[in-house]
């Protein structure tokens, strides 16, 4: 039996889809908005390219050129000869099909390309956003659809703009009140993920909500959506408002105010940011009480092994890792350095901010030398360790703190090595201590702000 | 792509849960983009062990407790699993080295989404069956045989081959079923429904046409 309200993502989809109402399992044929492949998923795409167009398919141009960008972000700085090539390969895909947005290692902006995403205003509230990386989840967090599709899916909605989906079902997560200043949005998704576990949200949306997500910063939203994927969930979803909107013009326009683009929060007569709707809108409503989360950490080899830092086991650790698009956001940054001010890393601690502009504020707003004082590294955006292919990856036995998104066996080097996953302050204090500890052991909880990132 | 229609073989059991990606095709192997050839590197870091010196396969040695190195399940066709198989990245580099090693058929209670649709497009079938009967296939260590057209996996006894299979079944969705029994692709399978789309675009306009455009002359860094 349809329902007659439809929630958010069943509107984007009947609205990307021409259709007056969709329902949960309807499979439905929706145009896409914007598209990204990268450095692993674009070379996979011009492969599947080759081979479809030995069967006589066309593939001289693409759906469109001004909807599609790219990223490069695996496997820069190039770490052996063939990530360069596959480099090549993508600059060479890039100006054959007339992609001007590619965002190019070593020549400005670039990034990791979930970053990206919301640091270039690549995407806008009420889009269908389908990228060839499964953390595409990520950008949801600004009011789309968005989720990450294989090779043949991307190659096939670069031809065709287009693609099937099954209209998921939508678990709604409802966080009452602010976060405490201790606790981030990485506590907050972990602890969900230890609650529902790995395949708790599996072909389903995980949408947030309530007054916590409210208060909550874009970037704490784009935390929760980024780890949705490690719960199985198709997509991640949170209400675009003015927030949102006040987020992406501010990096769609020019600080001397020289444009003035503005963020619509409607489209075609659908407002994506009319309030969450019935608790009979979504399959099943969780809640959370903000004032009762506390810091977490997710222990080796799951993301769904979360206990509080205050039970965790005392470990010793070799690395303190603050990068990638899960937790090396600005505000991600900032958090860290409020903890690693004025204080000695005693482990091997690296801050790779995820994109260049968050680099550069980093830079400008002193963070850096906060990073460099503390005697950590600071080194350039990519996902090299976080996936444990080049730039810092584990050996064999090593332990590692984390702020990324996953903690697999040998996700981030050795097979044997462990990781666990924490919240930027986490990291930090654990960076000072050498054990996984909690932020209000180096920062008094007195000092804390409302939290909300 | 070669139709799916009956595969039978021996199973191998691969008693995880949680698969995830990594772990089908470790990192290491996602720069190269030939979709043949892949099969060498599935399970590549439970399979082998690193000999001395050795790092990109120079001096591996097969680990002999992992299953795909067990002489039982050679030429195995058909993978049995536990639950959320494929989870994790979307590299569809982890279906092409199941294809490519000679898995036709993966058996598992649950998978990730995107490894599930990547299986279509790759002439791999994902079966979903009750937790129950996975179980019990994981144990079992007789031919099964899935039959796509019947929506039925058949387990035959090892001791007597003769004796009707124990029948389980599934439901795979229509157009998915197609694309796999008639060996097409994604893309072909589109091009068929070309008149049902046009349609569908002319009552529909171009939703994209709101959409204000992406800015390419913005300053990079700004």
């Amino acid at each position: 039996m349809p329902r007659i309200v439809m929630n958010l993502v069943e509107r984007i989809l009947a609205r990307a889809s021409g259709r007056s109402s969709v329902s949960p399992d309807d499979v439905v044929f929706a145009k896409v908005d914007r598209a990204m492949v990268h450095d692993v998923s674009g070379p996979g795409v011009i492969k599947v390219f080759e081979k479809i167009a030995g069967q006589g398919i066309p593939t001289d141009k693409l759906w469109d050129p001004d909807r599609v960008w790219v990223a490069e972000d695996h496997f820069v700085p190039s770490a052996e000869k063939i990530s360069a090539e596959n480099i090549a390969r993508l600059s060479e895909f890039t100006s054959r099909y007339g992609i001007k947005n590619h965002f190019r290692y070593g020549m400005g902006q670039y990034g990791i390309c979930h970053t990206i995403s919301h640091e270039e205003a690549m995407v806008m509230p009420g889009d269908v956003y389908v990228g060839g990386d499964s953390h595409t989840n990520t950008t949801g967090a600004l009011g789309a659809f968005a989720c990450g599709l294989g090779h043949t899916d991307m190659a096939y909605v670069l031809l065709n703009g287009q693609i099937w989906f099954k209209v998921p079902e939508t678990m709604y997560f409802r966080l009452n009140g602010r976060l405490p200043g201790h606790v981030m949005a990485k506590d907050f998704i972990l602890r969900i993920i230890g609650d529902i576990g790995t395949d708790g949200g599996a072909y389903r949306t995980m949408q947030f909500g309530g007054t916590g997500i409210e208060e909550m910063s874009v970037e704490g939203r784009l935390t929760l959506c980024n780890m949705t994927t490690e719960a199985g969930a198709k997509n991640g979803i949170v209400r675009p408002d003015q927030k949102t909107a006040a987020y992406l013009e501010e990096r769609m326009n020019d600080a001397g105010g020289g444009t003035t683009a503005k963020v619509s929060l409607s489209r075609g007569g659908a407002d994506y940011s009319e309030p969450d709707g019935a608790e009979s809108d979504y399959a099943a409503v969780y809640e959370y009480e903000a004032s009762e989360l506390e810091p977490v950490v997710a222990e080796p080899f799951s993301p769904e092994n979360t206990r509080p830092v205050s039970e965790a086991p005392s470990v010793e650790l070799d690395k303190s890792y603050i990068g990638s698009c899960t937790g090396a956001k600005y505000e991600d940054l900032e958090a860290a350095a409020r903890i690693l001010k004025g204080k000695k890393v005693r482990i091997r601690t690296e801050v790779l901010p995820a994109a260049i502009s968050i680099y550069r504020r980093a830079m400008e707003s002193g963070l850096l030398r906060i990073f460099l004082d503390a005697g950590a590294t600071v080194g350039p955006p990519t996902c090299g360790a976080c996936c444990g292919a080049h730039m810092g990856v584990l050996g064999k036995d090593e332990v590692c703190i984390s702020t990324t998104n996953r903690n697999f066996p040998g996700r981030m080097g050795h097979v044997e090595s462990r990781t666990y996953l924490a919240s930027p302050m986490v990291a930090a204090a654990s960076a000072v201590t050498g054990r996984i500890t909690d932020p209000r052991e180096i920062v008094p909880a007195a000092s804390w702000g409302g939290g909300g990132t | 792509m070669e139709p799916f229609r009956t595969v039978r073989s021996v199973a191998t059991p691969l008693d995880k849960i949680n698969v995830d990606t990594d772990q089908i095709v470790p990192k290491q192997f996602l720069k190269l983009v030939q979709r043949s050839g892949f099969g060498r590197y599935l399970f590549y870091d439970w399979r082998y062990e690193r000999g001395e010196g050795g790092s990109d396969g120079a001096s591996v040695v097969p680990r002999p407790d992992f299953v795909l190195n067990d002489p039982r399940y050679k030429g195995s066709a058909i993978l049995v699993t536990g639950e959320n198989f494929g989870c994790g990245s979307s590299r569809e580099h982890a279906v092409w080295a199941l294809a490519d090693y000679g898995f036709r058929a993966v058996i598992a209670p649950s998978f990730a989404d995107i490894f599930y649709n990547n299986c279509f497009k790759n002439g791999v079938l994902p079966v979903t069956l009750e937790r129950g009967e996975v179980r019990g296939m994981l144990k079992f260590g007789g031919d099964i045989e899935v039959d796509l057209e019947a929506g039925e996996v058949r387990m035959y006894s090892p001791g007597d081959p003769a004796a009707p299979p124990r029948v389980a079944r599934f439901e795979i969705e229509p157009h998915r079923r197609t694309v796999l029994l008639e060996g097409l692709d994604e893309i072909a399978q589109t091009l068929k429904y070309e008149k049902e789309i046009s349609e569908f675009e002319k009552r529909s306009g171009p939703t994209n046409g709101a959409i204000p455009p992406l800015s390419p002359d913005k300053p990079l860094g700004a």
